[in-house]
């Protein structure tokens, strides 16, 4: 077990240099820079700027004194907020979107797992194709309808929620991104939970259970649902780190300050320091959520064995 | 001696094509989805306006099945232009179809005074009927303009029934040719690592795992806001990303499908490698192809939609869905139908290709379920 945690451990750094170069050449090749403004600035001093930041060097000097910094944790000077480093850039926006982020999959999780449960019970019959309805609606909506839809049912119709901003994390602000990140993976979670507890309620084990004279709750929790997560476990991962990728849209329609928003403007900005910034935080946050899901998979499963 | 009636053989096909069409949610899409088709393609010609065509009098009207202008804006329309032509209005009729207007000023009035009428979105065919001996009174006549809005107009006074069509064809197009770049990427590249094996297969998969560890969403971003914004390298991006899923349902189909007879067959006979893969491997993993790709074209409509949403897809004049849906909730207040028309377009359509997909996949591959 130790051994497998090592090496994924392990083959994560190949894949985050990777990410690395490709977006710092990929950004460096394209034309134009953080201060080839509109308001043209003297020659001089844009020179001057340039040299402070290092961008007067070749691509692949300024390629290496980036990886060296990282290697010691240093994320780099934002070009565009000049006061601002992008590590407390993020030290502001990273928690925003934890937040919205883990309230939605809390919420996908329990209410969708919970879903699924009631469909599968109710198999075929009315209650079960109306949540089969709504989940295929859920995951076919894409995000930047249902946003704009929400904002203008309970925000400008009924007056519930702030249709923008973030107010400090009041729950009326909140409210509208928790819940539009959390549609879709709501669906997803409903769809796979109904199938696997399908399959799970028509178990040797689930028989021998209900003939053993076992409560109905304690066949469907402790017996049915524990095998019928399974896939749930191994789509959480995934779909964590996909939470803060959804975040971009949502971010920027709820205008909420979060690290999808800081990505959005560093690029449209060609602030270089920030774009890579997010990207090896996702990358970062990609590679350990699918991590703790294997993991995760083999304490819920114990046919699961990692050596 | 008896004769033998040959039976009829029923083919791969025919026999999915039954089951195809025992699927009711599938053929009502599948008809649906024709019916947008010709929609956005014949549509916005048949509206009688073009997408381009901005009327100032009609900047973001409702929705309305009765034509433009109503009876009771008439007059404030009437005061404006007369307004704008520094004349004083004395009287304003209709009669017979055409509407008399009678003007003063302190000046003798030019007779060039009706192409204040005729520059109004109102009226059309303005004429002077009489004048009065000093000129300062003239009696003007036009016919009044009959306009239809049946999705009313967005912020710049243009059809949205119009854009809406016209955006719809650009939505699919993209959807269309972005999916063929992804499918052709994708068999091309997992049958070739799949029917060669070996080494070449192992690194061949191992570079698709790597690309899949790559956040695509943000590279795309990237792509699109540093390169420009450019038609042509969207598809590239949309195309580039979504090929992975593709190349591994590929390779796995053609693993498999280089392990029959008649491949070891056309390998005895000496055909070639690539002939193999052309004539024997890939037309024998169509159902695969075709499935995915009703899967993959929503997917490209989304993606195009959230750059276009983003600002970063395609650009005005034209128009995309994304670009829509993205201009109507930034103005919804008050006019909401210009958010919920497009979207409602978008969303049928894709619940249409997603329950086609569905269909082809229970029609083509019984044995998945």
């Amino acid at each position: 077990m130790l051994r497998y945690v090592f090496r994924r451990l392990l083959t994560a750094i190949p894949t985050l240099f990777l990410i690395i170069t490709i977006s710092f050449f990929l950004m460096h090749i394209a034309p134009g820079g953080p201060f080839n403004m509109e308001r043209g600035i003297p020659p001089e001093i844009k020179a001057n700027i340039e040299r402070v930041f290092h961008l007067d060097e070749p691509v692949w000097m300024q390629y290496f004194r980036y990886l060296g910094n990282l290697a010691h944790g240093d994320l780099g000077p934002s070009y565009i907020l000049i006061n601002f480093s992008v590590a407390e850039l993020f030290a502001q926006s990273l928690p925003v979107s934890i937040r919205i982020g883990s309230w939605a999959m809390l919420l996908s999780l329990v209410v969708g797992s919970a879903m699924g449960v009631l469909a599968a019970l109710r198999h075929n019959k009315f209650i079960d194709f109306f949540i089969v309805t709504l989940a295929t609606g859920g995951s076919t909506l894409p995000t930047f309808v249902t946003a704009p839809l929400i904002q203008l049912i309970f925000g400008l119709t009924l007056h519930w929620i702030w249709i923008g901003g973030w107010h400090d994390g009041e729950l009326s602000a909140a409210i509208g991104p928790i819940v539009t990140l959390a549609l879709p993976q709501l669906a997803t979670v409903a769809r796979l939970m109904r199938g696997s507890m399908i399959e799970a309620l028509n178990g040797h084990h689930i028989r021998t259970a209900r003939a053993m004279g076992l409560s109905d709750f304690s066949v469907v929790v402790k017996h049915a649902m524990r095998g019928a997560l399974l896939p749930i476990v191994s789509y959480a991962g995934p779909a964590a780190a996909g939470l803060v990728t959804g975040s971009i849209i949502v971010e920027t329609i709820f205008q909420i300050p979060g690290v999808g928003r800081a990505f959005i403007d560093g690029a449209l900005n060609r602030d270089y320091t920030l774009v890579m910034g997010t990207v090896i935080l996702i990358a970062i946050f990609t590679i350990l959520f699918n991590f703790l899901s294997d993991l995760l998979y083999a304490l819920v499963d114990p046919r699961v064995r990692y050596d | 001696m008896t004769d033998v009636v040959a039976m009829k053989g029923r083919s791969l096909w025919i026999d999915a094509w039954n089951r195809l069409k025992a699927n009711r949610a599938a053929i009502i899409s599948a008809i649906y989805l024709c019916f947008i088709v010709l929609l956005t393609i014949i549509g916005p010609n048949l509206t009688g306006h073009e997408f381009t065509t901005q009327y100032p009098s009609y900047v973001r009207v409702p929705p309305s099945i009765e034509p433009y202008p109503k009876a009771d804006k008439l007059d404030q329309e009437i005061k404006e232009i007369i307004t704008r032509a520094h004349l004083t209005l004395k009287e304003w009729k209709q009669e017979g179809g055409r509407f008399l207007v009678t003007v003063t000023s302190t000046k003798p009035i030019d007779d060039r005074v009706t192409r204040y009428l005729d520059r109004s979105d109102s009226f059309k065919d303005g004429k002077v009927e009489s004048k009065s001996t000093d000129g300062m009174e003239m009696t003007l006549s036009a016919s009044v303009q009959h306009l239809y809005f049946f999705f009313g107009t967005d912020i710049s006074g243009r059809d949205l029934l119009t854009r809406t069509l016209m955006a719809g064809r650009v939505s699919l197009l993209v959807g269309l040719l972005a999916g063929m770049v992804a499918v052709t990427i994708g068999v091309l590249y997992g049958s070739v690592s799949g029917f060669l094996g070996g080494k070449t297969d192992e690194f061949m998969m191992r570079i698709v795992d790597i690309l899949y560890a790559l956040p695509f969403t943000f590279f795309v971003i990237m792509l699109v806001v540093f390169f420009g914004r450019n038609f042509m390298l969207m598809f590239l991006a949309i195309g580039a990303v979504l090929w992975l899923d593709m190349a591994r349902i590929v390779r796995g189909q053609t693993l498999s499908l280089k392990r029959q007879e008649y491949v070891q067959a056309a390998e005895a006979m000496g055909v070639n490698s690539w002939g193999i893969l052309m004539r024997h491997i890939i037309p024998n993993m169509l159902g695969p192809i075709i499935i995915y790709v009703t899967l993959l074209v929503p997917q490209v409509i989304i993606l195009e939609s959230f750059l276009s949403y983003l600002g970063l897809g395609v650009q005005e004049p034209m128009s995309s869905w994304g670009v829509q849906i993205s201009q109507g909730s930034r103005n919804m207040e008050g006019a909401s139908y210009l958010l919920i028309i497009p979207a409602l377009f978008l969303t049928s359509t894709l619940f249409a290709l997603n329950f086609i997909g569905d269909g082809l996949r229970d029609a083509l591959d019984p044995k998945d379920r």
